[in-house]
């Protein structure tokens, strides 16, 4: 099989210098080596390095979470005010070409497959605009053969009225792709690198283009450089160490905040979840308390990053995190192709398990009750 | 000077071609929007800024909204990274009714979300060739100081500290070198944190205070906004008294160094 460092002849490659500190630096972390007292001088300090995150997301941590989730709520309101931004995700397409072992729309799972024509990618903008959302994440599986690159730039063009604030999650690609998407009106993009343990990446993606770990690692730098404002960030927690993972993914927006100064950065927080309501056999499960952790270490180190809570996670923990360190979320969420309008309904299934399903009116009205104040457009198109 | 008078009853500075009497202006990006109104009105304001990128018009939770009809609106360029940009910001600031004040901020550092000064002194003589009363949010810095000035700027906003950050009057003998290097109003913007240190920064001789996080993030957010306006009024009142002689921690010296001359 092909190695996992490797990449095919069309893949644009960068220098791997970043990504190399960011795996050195992860290989130090040793969880059982952090005391109580190097958790207590990391929450002393204005600005975190690299051993204090790891401070923060180590065992040794766990006692001090309320603490943390205190701090962590006053550098959210320092950084964001009250603000929580919303979305909704819209699934254009769901044909796959990858075979990650843990995903519901991989390319060996007998699923429906679709893929939304024009016109009903129309009426999916018009029934998600009708809820008054101004941003919006285009979403395909990762099969460029299916989805091609034009394709999901005419969704994009078709979106441009109706939405602020446009993103993508698709599969990676190179700059000058990048750029056609950045022209036909996304200004931001995420990538998920799943783990940044290379024995479980290796492992959880036999075949695709996903098995190229450095040329996902680099996906939003050469995102940024095409010209998007913005990027976003996660592992898929529980498929390896979380904390280990948790750790690498903070590095990894580091270093491109530190390329890119003026990029908004954002992290995800993806947990495992049931695909069609089994969970598997997987051993790093992350509990709530570990989320919680984990968002607060996030929120300590990159105190300016959003960070982003899907419907993975239930109204009861969304609604906490919410006043804790959470500054995005999604609503009125559909995760299979099609879901936004009654004409377009069931065309496949979905990708995981949705654990909160408010509509946008029911978000606005929960968040309003919390004593917080919903964003529905932060961004000017330029 | 009767001490007895608000200060803001008997003082007043000007911006462009607006006398304003509060000192007092609020940023509004990180409030609840239906705050705002009790908010202007508990801290006395005039000017309120706000986030052209937060308009949403004819949507959902538009905060131009929100905003009373008596204030004079402050659109800023956040989100601009260049002078072009933040022209763009300010033209449809304009089209969408905000008048032709215009508070120019450019940041290309996501982090700290410190201004560009270079950039933000470009904007300003864009800006002001077409027309807009200019407040540019910069860094203390004498030169910038200087080249917003023969610019065209109606006042200079260097930042106390980084944005959101609350810690306060961080760069306070830098704002003392902007107050003595011009004669237009200095407006303190970004950084105050409490009510004492607006206070401090009006002890100096600046025109107002810029405050949002502070207000945005208080417990009580109509009280810590009267706190700040009567701070705002007592610093401006002190500054107007003129500070009297402070005393060092050892008092005069007993035995003059100069002593040996009438000997």
């Amino acid at each position: 099989m092909k190695d996992i460092m490797s990449y095919t002849e069309q893949m644009d490659q960068l220098d791997p210098a970043r990504m190399n500190q960011v795996l050195a630096l992860k290989s130090e972390f040793n969880d059982a080596a952090f005391t109580a007292q190097d958790v207590e001088t990391a929450l002393t300090k204005t600005t975190l390095n690299a051993y204090d995150f790891m401070a923060l997301l180590s065992s040794a941590a766990g006692p001090y979470l309320e603490m943390m989730a205190h701090k962590a709520q006053t550098l959210t309101r320092a950084h964001f005010g009250n603000n929580i931004q919303l979305f909704t995700p819209l699934y254009i397409a769901n044909y796959c070409h990858n075979g990650c072992r843990y995903c519901g729309f991989n390319s060996q799972q007998a699923i429906p497959r679709a893929q939304l024509t024009k016109s009903e990618i129309q009426r999916e903008l018009e029934a998600i605009a009708a809820t008054g959302l101004q941003e919006i994440l285009f979403l395909t599986g990762e099969s460029e053969a299916h989805s091609s690159i034009d394709y999901i730039a005419s969704a994009l063009e078709l979106a441009k009225p109706y939405f602020a604030n446009i993103g993508i999650e698709i599969y990676p690609t190179n700059e000058a792709s990048y750029r056609i998407l950045h022209q036909a009106g996304a200004d931001f993009v995420t990538v998920f690198q799943e783990t940044y343990d290379l024995t479980a990446y290796e492992y959880y993606h036999p075949y695709g283009n996903k098995r190229s770990f450095p040329y996902r690692f680099y996906s939003q730098e050469r995102a940024l450089n095409a010209g998007f404002r913005g990027a976003g960030f996660a592992a898929l927690l529980g498929l390896s160490d979380f904390r280990h993972d948790a750790l690498a993914t903070g590095l990894h927006l580091q270093s491109v905040q530190t390329a890119f100064p003026e990029a908004e950065l954002s992290f995800s927080v993806p947990r495992l979840r049931p695909i069609n309501g089994e969970l598997g056999h997987f051993n790093h499960l992350v509990s709530d308390r570990d989320l919680v952790q984990i968002m607060c270490a996030y929120r300590l180190f990159m105190p300016h990053a959003h960070i982003t809570v899907s419907s993975r996670e239930s109204e009861s923990f969304r609604n906490a995190v919410m006043k804790i360190c959470a500054t995005k979320v999604s609503a009125g969420v559909q995760v299979d192709v099609g879901g936004h309008s009654a004409s377009n309904k069931h065309k496949s299934s979905d990708q995981f398990d949705i654990n909160d399903t408010r509509s946008v009116a029911q978000m606005h009205a929960d968040i309003v009750a919390q004593g917080l104040q919903v964003v529905y457009h932060d961004h000017i198109r330029l | 000077m009767t001490t007895t008078a608000p200060a803001n009853q008997t003082d007043s500075f000007t911006l462009g071609p607006k006398t304003f009497h509060s000192r007092f202006i609020l940023g509004s990006g990180k409030f609840s929007l239906p705050l705002i109104k009790a908010v202007v009105a508990s801290g006395e304001a005039e000017i309120i800024t706000l986030a052209l990128r937060r308009a949403n018009p004819e949507g959902t939770e538009n905060i131009l909204d929100f905003i009373p009809p008596n204030v004079t609106l402050l659109p800023n360029t956040s989100g601009a990274r260049t002078a072009e940009e933040a022209m763009r910001i300010a033209e449809l600031a304009r089209a969408m009714g905000c008048g032709d004040f215009i508070k120019v901020e450019i940041i290309r550092d996501a982090r700290w979300l410190l201004p560009d000064n270079d950039e933000t002194i470009r904007a300003t003589k864009l800006l002001v060739a077409k027309g807009f009363v200019v407040l540019p949010y910069m860094y203390p810095d004498y030169y910038a100081t200087k080249a917003l000035e023969e610019a065209g700027a109606a006042a200079i906003m260097p930042l106390a500290a980084p944005i959101g950050s609350n810690r306060g009057l961080c760069t306070k003998p830098f704002i003392d070198i902007v107050l003595q290097s011009t004669n237009l109003p200095v407006i303190v913007d970004a950084g105050i944190g409490k009510p004492s240190e607006a206070c401090e920064a009006m002890e100096m001789g600046v025109s107002a205070i810029m405050c949002n996080t502070a207000i945005a993030t208080a417990g009580d957010v109509a009280q810590m906004c009267a706190a700040f306006k009567l701070a705002i009024q007592a610093g401006r009142l002190g500054y107007l008294a003129k500070t009297g002689r402070v005393l060092t921690q050892q008092g005069d010296a007993s035995s003059p160094l100069t002593g040996f001359l009438d000997n």
